[in-house]
């Protein structure tokens, strides 16, 4: 039974240099300039408030993330609570149905949304076919959102919905029927039932798919490279560009850390809301 | 027929072409405390679900005061259940949860905090409306799912199995904390087990229900003393139950010998099914037996001993409290009114 | 209970399935087109199949995704599920770090993930190529199989290792004939996730890979640019039929165990 736990040590051995050293790579990157001296330059330049060119982008960023995860929310939950009412055997075959357009390269299915969404792309000819059948008092206006903000949070919400749909699922057919007899028991309506029982019992499914869309969507920047144009770049796209572009990893460093900082404080916040809320009972 | 609260009328209920329930007929009185007694998949649960409104019944009508109360949902029935694993709410508090159904009801607060505080001295558990249910034990949690119910002052309380997830002393001691709360508050109880003893020690009325139909109903001394059939017999208690003739009234043989009993209104030469409990077969030395038989076990059960005592090609179970040793000859006699003389179950002959 | 379909509900999920698949349609329909464009039909042809496999570069670099995804996956089932069986016996303290240690790749965003090892292979002094496209792939493949073995392990109860012990087993011998066959469904799901996570990666593939170097990903992306030749589409298409027909194999094969179980209980 001791030995067992020397099967900890060269997972422990791997996590220490390939988990663990990076990351404190970064930290020590981030503080050096392109000659390798001890600077806070790095960070000075991304919080210059006089020429605020990269909080602009995390902004921007933020902004975009916060909407994307917003309709997803919206558009998810409605999605989640009509398959959890499913039987059983057709839900779960419904539930594989959203995880199989993952099996298909995130790259081409992003892609594949500029032949829809071009100026001369599949939807606006479906319009145009559409107008020629409509009276000419209600013509349909082209869709003209490429190489705009609203294409970033499109690529978003399209890439993350299943990210959302999926855990509140999974907490939504998991809670006992019993609890939404008693309430009805009690005397809730059906609306009542969901108000005050379903959904306050699937908030941790949804906190879940919030930190599940958030944090890809405010770190992408492939989604916002192919369909957001260069005019919408990201934080994603700022750090890869200094990594592959411009050669200067001290100021990529620094923008990581800047990032990872945003990530665990997002990730603060949402454990602190779902404990408040329901956690020690739920996670119990 | 006024005086019945709820009366189920020829109920039907049909899982995917099974049949759960067969024709149950059953009326209850206001105050009441009827328990469903049977083995599971009897169809106490179901029969108790359509009270509640959980369930809707495939044919049959369920009259509530008189008024046919089929398609009533449940949050508009004036009944309340106490679910079989209490089915607390884990997101709410103590108080919350007590105070849900007042809540739905636009309740004034100040009532709310009345009537949550003198139901938590009900179930004796003043000053626990903060506690976090989850971090509750089984038996406070039973209570808070009693309160929670009890506290929107329903015409009908209906417990399935509401005990068994209990250890046998906690559940003795709610046994009889729940018929006082129900003497007190002079509520109708509905109350499903599988537990005949926990059915015999706290109803008025004990229904028996064996594969979706109803076997007897009665007092709890009723059933015991005069079972309707072998197995109402043998799920109240331990019995002997042998093959027997009813040779004419107030005659019959079984174990190869004539007996005196005190049953009659058989056909002549009928075959029946004889049940004698093992408390009433008393051992005495072998001349003096109607039977004569041989111990074969000896088993200390704490109040008394329970023996075997093998006659001929039956075993038979005597409790007693003195031992015999094994291998000892015995005799074994049986008073006229401890023969319990019963039909061969018509339900035999269906089974599914 | 109510087995009534709401209309809405049914036109709500027509609606966010359209919107999921539309993008998937387009592709596999437009890799069947004759001429190169994405958005006009002009004609069924297969001609972008027969180029797919003349094409040197994407052939490269789908064996370089199977090869990175095999060898990493199964490296990672080794290192995980030691340190699975490890974690599950060790003081809580230890296994608290760790299992912080171990998310941290899962929550932090791949970007960061990618750039760190970046440093890491330069700081070391390592060329980038292969091998740290593997060491990359192996980091972030660990965490999957010791989430997916972990719960396994508190499912199982101890007493069977010591009932095999009792009787007679070496803790070796009670290890592969007792605890691996409980644990190996864990183990399956994190070498199938892992290998999916493999597959699937276009960003850490993109830092920690060398010039000479493509995964599928990587590949697709630098084609981006230059705009996508219609051959990867074809090979796209004939990935994700490859997959679904697995899929679907599976479901069917385990449907039918669970009927079979079923049947035999009754």
């Amino acid at each position: 039974m001791k030995k067992i736990k020397l099967a900890l040590i060269p997972y422990s051995v791997y996590a220490l240099i390939f988990i663990v050293a990076p990351i404190l790579l970064i930290l020590l990157y981030s503080f050096q300039d392109t000659g390798g001296a001890w600077t806070l330059e790095n960070y000075a330049r991304f919080f210059d408030f006089s020429d605020p060119v990269y909080l602009k982008v995390l902004w921007r960023s933020i902004k975009l993330a916060v909407i994307s995860t917003v309709i997803c929310l919206i558009l998810g939950y409605p999605m989640a609570y009509i398959l959890s009412k499913l039987s059983p055997r057709v839900r779960g075959t419904i539930a594989f149905l959203f995880v199989l357009p993952m099996w298909m390269n995130f790259l081409l299915r992003t892609y594949s949304w500029m032949s829809l969404l071009e100026r001369t792309g599949l939807i606006n000819t479906f319009i145009e076919w559409l107008n020629g059948l409509l009276p000419a008092a209600i013509q349909i206006p082209a869709l003209n959102i490429m190489y705009t903000q609203w294409a970033v949070v499109l690529g978003n919400v399209y890439n993350f919905l299943p990210f959302m749909i999926l855990p509140i699922y999974t907490v939504l057919i998991k809670i006992d029927r019993s609890l939404i007899e008693a309430a009805q028991d009690l005397g809730a309506s059906r609306g009542r039932v969901f108000l005050k029982v379903i959904f306050p019992l699937s908030l941790p499914g949804v906190v879940s798919g919030i930190s599940m869309t958030f944090m890809p969507a405010v770190t992408t920047f492939v989604i916002s490279r192919l369909l957001g144009g260069g005019q919408n770049a990201l934080i994603g796209d700022v750090i890869e560009n200094q990594f592959k572009v411009v050669g200067d990893w001290g100021f990529g460093s620094a923008m990581s850390v800047i990032l990872m900082i945003l990530i665990l404080v997002t990730m603060g916040v949402i454990r602190r809301f779902e404990s408040d809320k329901t956690g020690r009972s739920v996670l119990m | 027929m006024s005086e019945h609260l709820i009366r189920l009328e020829n109920i039907h209920k049909d899982y995917g072409g099974k049949q759960v329930l067969k024709s149950i007929n059953l009326s209850v009185r206001d105050k009441e405390f009827v328990t469903l007694l049977g083995p599971s998949g009897c169809g106490k649960t179901t029969t108790l679900r359509i009270i509640g409104g959980f369930e809707t019944p495939t044919a049959g009508v369920v009259y509530f005061d008189e008024k046919k109360y089929n398609d009533v949902p449940p949050h508009k029935r004036q009944v309340n259940t106490v679910f079989q694993r209490y089915a607390l709410f884990p997101h709410l508090d103590v108080f919350e949860n007590i105070a849900f159904g007042l809540r739905i009801r636009k309740t004034p607060e100040k009532e709310i905090k009345e009537s949550v505080s003198s139901m938590l001295k009900l179930v004796n558990l003043s000053g626990y409306e903060k506690r976090s249910v989850t971090s509750l034990s089984g038996g406070e949690q039973q209570r808070i799912a009693i309160a929670r119910a009890l506290v929107n002052r329903p015409r009908v309380l209906l417990l399935d199995e509401p005990l068994g997830a209990l250890d046998l002393k906690l559940r003795k001691e709610m046994q009889t904390e729940l018929k006082q709360i129900q003497t007190q508050l002079g509520i109708t109880f509905i109350y499903v087990t599988h537990d005949q003893e926990e059915a015999l020690t706290m109803s008025d009325t004990v229904v028996v229900m064996k594969r979706g139909r109803i076997q007897q109903v009665g007092t709890p001394i009723g059933i015991y003393n005069e079972p309707a059939n072998a197995f109402v017999a043998d799920f109240i208690g331990e019995s002997n139950i042998v093959d027997g003739i009813m040779n004419e009234d107030l005659v019959c043989t079984f174990a190869g010998r004539t007996f005196e009993c005190t049953d009659r209104g058989f056909e002549k030469n009928e075959n029946v099914d004889v049940v004698i409990r093992p408390e009433d077969l008393k051992m005495v030395p072998p001349e003096e037996g109607m039977l004569q038989g041989i111990v074969e076990s000896v088993v200390f059960k704490g109040v008394h001993y329970e023996m075997t005592v093998r006659s001929g090609d039956i075993v038979w179970l005597v409790q007693s409290t003195l031992p015999e040793v094994c291998g000892t000859n015995v005799g074994l006699k049986v008073a006229p009114f401890d023969i319990h003389i019963m039909r061969k179950s018509e339900a035999e002959d269906e089974e599914d | 209970m109510n087995k009534k379909r709401h209309p809405l509900s049914v036109l709500y999920s027509v609606f966010i399935f359209l919107f999921l698949y539309a993008p998937i349609i387009v592709l596999i329909v437009f890799s069947f087109n004759e001429s190169k464009s994405r958005g006009r039909w002009t004609g069924f042809s297969l001609r972008w199949y027969q180029e797919l496999f003349d094409n040197s570069t994407l052939m490269d670099a789908l064996k370089t995704t199977l090869a990175v995804a095999l060898i990493s996956s199964a490296i990672a089932v080794i290192i995980g599920t030691a340190a699975a069986l490890g974690l599950h016996y060790s003081k809580k303290r230890i296994r608290n770090v760790l299992m912080n240690v171990t998310s941290l790749p899962m929550v932090n965003a791949d970007i960061v993930t990618g750039i760190s090892l970046l440093l890491l292979f330069t700081f070391i002094g390592l060329k980038l190529g292969f091998v740290s496209l593997l060491l990359a792939h192996i980091t972030f493949n660990i965490p999957y199989v010791i989430l997916s073995v972990m719960p396994k392990l508190t499912q199982l109860d101890n007493n069977t290792f010591e009932a095999a012990l009792d009787l007679g087993a070496t803790p070796l011998q009670a290890f592969f004939k007792v605890m691996l066959p409980e644990i190996s469904p864990g183990i399956v799901t994190g070498f199938i996730l892992a290998f999916t996570m493999s597959i699937d990666d276009f960003v850490i593939s993109f830092f920690t890979t060398g010039a000479d170097v493509n995964t599928l990903s990587v590949a697709i992306y630098s084609m981006t640019r230059r705009g996508i030749k219609p051959e990867i589409n074809a090979l796209s298409t004939l990935m994700f039929i490859t997959v679904l027909t697995l899929l679907i194999v599976v479901n069917v094969r385990s449907g039918r165990d669970v009927q079979k179980r079923e049947k035999e209980r009754h």
